[in-house]
């Protein structure tokens, strides 16, 4: 008897309420795809291609902890196996929400640990088309996240929304992204510039299911403008395979050991 | 390849241990070579060719041979380790040519011309690591090839401890080329004759412990062979030499005995964000001093190393999204703590406050401020003999380097500069660097000296401006 009276509330409840809030969305989308697992692990093979056709390629292994709740504190690691100049090359980030991120690489030939000053926000990560922010994340709160519509592109329902910076801090004026309903992992996102055309698209391009985690496995990152594109392929991932804190130190940054790194 | 390397990949490998057999001689060829190149000291020292005490006499470097043997029974043992471990090879072919703007003292052309291939073998079975990275290059100057061990070591790794064995290269302290605790070996005659970055930096032959307790970081690190800095050659650069009718000449360097091993410690933890490290070493100064006979009338003069220790702390964290690096350092002359022989420098406090933010994209700034304050500057004017250059009593260095990478991170436009507010000289490297792929780059840069005076530490070096190319394919 409850139950059918708990319907019939429902039912009667305005449609608005029922109905998620583009922060609510935004907060999810982040959950699932920042912030999965406890920890994760990925082999990571970024493909730079010119628009002329010429190829790039960049191996590491990324490694990621979470410290706190989903949109909290955040731990990187990332190991370099190519291109052969930058071999054995690490780089270290602690990723805090609200402040910016410290951040360390090591250089092998000189057997040097030193603090990094770029910007995550309009830095390109190792010369490709994805930005830091895009890797590990932008704050929420740094925009202002409104549902325009719900539409269904290919097989999946998604919302989309849009974000527009609150602070002139990225290269973008807005940048549209299709949610989808039951994962909560963008498929699509359409970043336009201050002058309101289109001109970086990124697409998810295969999901497959690590561990019980939707993840995101190819991706791809194409400027319209210059023609350059980034595709990105995890040939491994992992979730929840107990990183230890001690890994994000000067000691393993230095000499990282192999059961993290393979 | 990459290190999980096929099965096929272990045959070509065994013949190239064949060819690293080959670089056990290095360390005996390198170490005669070194003789040869003279150490010329940057501020006030000679640049005359030296003779020098014989170098494998068993009795003066007991550990030399010691060390010698070391090397061989890695590089014999990594044939066993290759077929037990994970083994990857790596390493480049490198063209490296600098002209000067003027001709040498010698009358040549050329500050650098060389090639030169590098070979890295990284043999691991854990907690066991061999490292080797041995270089044979061909020098068009002097028309002699060369194998050299770059660094060459095991690594033992436990869960709160580890420890490296052998030749490697280390480096402390968070200068932007300006170093204070950074106490170990550096190649002046690389980074003047524009040389890849990573040859500034020579590898110490010792051995290093970490400790890893909970709350604090420790390296220890024990080196008993002496190196010193090397400085050009002087057939090649053009530098201040205050006793030039003086031309016998002895280096001595401090003999690789018990006593006389160099002992260095670091301790560094987080503290409220920012990176804390205290610094302790006791060893000897790198760069040479020179011990006339006879002030008067000298007839011959002794290149030593006065004994020295530092007593130093940095600090380095994120300030106004930039990045701020604070370093100090007291230099303890241990043979001149009075401040009264002309023949050893006076003890000295250094600093360096660092700043480096990026202001758009891809495009990054860094200042340095370095002071260098000596002590009892007063006797050591009242000592210092007529005729001698005087140091001032603070000197005082800037730097600033600005980079900007285009096209995708493959094109870089760098600058660096230092100038001596205190003694008016300067250097000036603009560099541009292109990767063709992602194994082939190139560099082609310039290296200004000028200012102050015939003495100064880049003054002296006025006549030696120089453009070089480095070409490098990696695999």
């Amino acid at each position: 008897m409850a139950r059918y009276l708990m319907v019939l509330l429902i039912m009667l409840l305005p449609i608005e309420a029922l109905a998620i809030s583009a922060e609510d969305v935004v907060k999810k989308s982040q959950a699932a795809f920042h912030y999965q697992g406890k920890d994760f692990k990925a082999r990571v093979v970024m493909k730079l291609i010119s628009k002329g056709g010429a190829e790039r390629v960049r191996e590491l292994t990324m490694l990621r902890k979470n410290y706190g709740e989903s949109g909290g504190d955040q731990k990187f690691f990332m190991y370099f196996f190519q291109p052969a100049d930058v071999k054995d090359m690490t780089f270290m980030v602690y990723k805090y929400p609200a402040k910016d991120d410290d951040r360390w690489l090591f250089v092998p030939a000189i057997n040097m640990v030193r603090r990094i000053a770029a910007q995550d926000k309009t830095s390109s990560f190792v010369g490709s088309d994805f930005t830091y922010e895009d890797v590990s994340g932008r704050d929420i709160e740094d925009d202002t996240h409104t549902i325009i519509k719900e539409e269904k592109l290919g097989e999946n329902d998604c919302y989309v929304i849009k974000s527009a910076p609150k602070r002139g801090d990225v290269d973008y004026s807005y940048k549209l992204s299709w949610i989808d309903k039951i994962h909560f992992l963008p498929i699509k996102e359409e970043y336009y510039d201050r002058k309101g055309e289109l001109y970086k698209v990124f697409t998810a391009d295969e999901i497959k299911d690590v561990k019980g985690f939707p993840t995101i496995t190819k991706r791809q990152m194409k400027n319209l403008q210059s023609g350059h594109t980034t595709e990105v392929a995890y040939i491994k991932s992992d979730y929840n395979i107990g990183i230890e804190d001690s890994l994000f130190s000067e000691r393993f940054l230095k000499q990282p050991l192999k059961k993290w790194i393979e | 390849m990459n290190r999980h390397g096929d099965k096929d990949k272990s045959l070509s490998f065994r013949s190239l241990v064949l060819t690293v057999l080959n670089a056990r001689y290095a360390t005996a060829a390198k170490l005669t070579l070194r003789a040869q190149t003279l150490a010329a000291a940057l501020r006030f020292t000679s640049q005359r060719t030296v003779s020098k005490t014989h170098l494998f006499t068993s009795e003066t470097h007991p550990y030399r041979w010691v060390m010698i043997k070391v090397y061989i029974a890695m590089v014999l043992l990594l044939p066993g380790i290759a077929f037990a471990a994970d083994v990857s090879l790596h390493g480049f072919m490198q063209g490296n040519y600098s002209l000067g703007t003027k001709a040498n003292p010698d009358g040549g052309d050329f500050k650098w011309g060389e090639e030169r291939i590098q070979l890295k073998i990284d043999a691991a079975k854990e907690p066991f690591r061999l490292f080797i990275k041995t270089d044979a290059s061909y020098d068009h100057i002097d028309e002699d090839s060369e194998l050299e061990l770059r660094e060459t070591y095991i690594d033992y790794t436990a869960s709160k401890w580890d420890l490296r064995l052998g030749r490697q290269i280390i480096t402390w302290g968070l200068g932007d080329l300006i170093f204070i605790n950074d106490v170990f070996p550096k190649d002046y005659e690389a980074f003047f004759s524009g040389r890849p970055l990573e040859y500034l930096k020579k590898g110490v032959d010792g051995i290093k412990i970490g400790f890893y307790p909970e709350s604090v970081s420790f390296e220890f690190i024990a080196i008993p062979i002496f190196e010193p800095n090397n400085y050009p050659n002087a057939n090649r650069f053009y530098m201040f030499d205050p006793m030039p009718m003086v031309t016998n000449r002895e280096e001595k360097e401090p003999s690789a005995t018990f006593e006389n091993t160099e002992f260095a410690l670091r301790a560094y933890r987080d503290i409220a964000g920012f990176d804390a490290s205290v610094y302790f070493y006791r060893g000897y100064f790198r760069k040479p001093y020179m011990l006339p006979d006879n002030l008067n009338n000298t007839t011959k003069i002794t290149l030593f190393y006065p004994e020295l220790s530092v007593y130093g702390a940095s600090l380095q964290g994120r300030m106004l999204d930039g990045v701020l690096s604070l370093e100090a350092g007291h230099y303890d002359s241990r043979e001149d703590r009075s401040g009264t022989d002309y023949t050893v420098p006076n003890s000295q406090t250094k600093f360096l406050i660092g700043y480096q933010k990026q202001l758009w994209e891809d495009f990054t700034a860094g200042f340095q401020y370095y002071g260098e304050y000596m002590h009892d500057y007063s006797d050591y004017k009242k000592n210092q003999p007529a005729g001698l250059p005087i140091d001032k009593r603070f000197y005082q260095l800037a730097t600033i380097r600005l980079t900007q990478f285009l096209m995708h991170q493959t094109l870089k436009l760098s600058l660096f500069s230092f100038y001596s507010p205190s003694d008016g000289d300067y250097m000036l490297n603009p560099e541009i660097k292109y990767n063709f792929s992602d194994n082939v780059w190139a560099a082609i840069g310039w290296n200004i000296f000028g200012g102050g005076e015939e003495w100064s530490q880049f003054g002296q070096l006025d006549k030696d401006d120089n453009i070089y190319l480095q070409l490098r394919y990696e695999f």
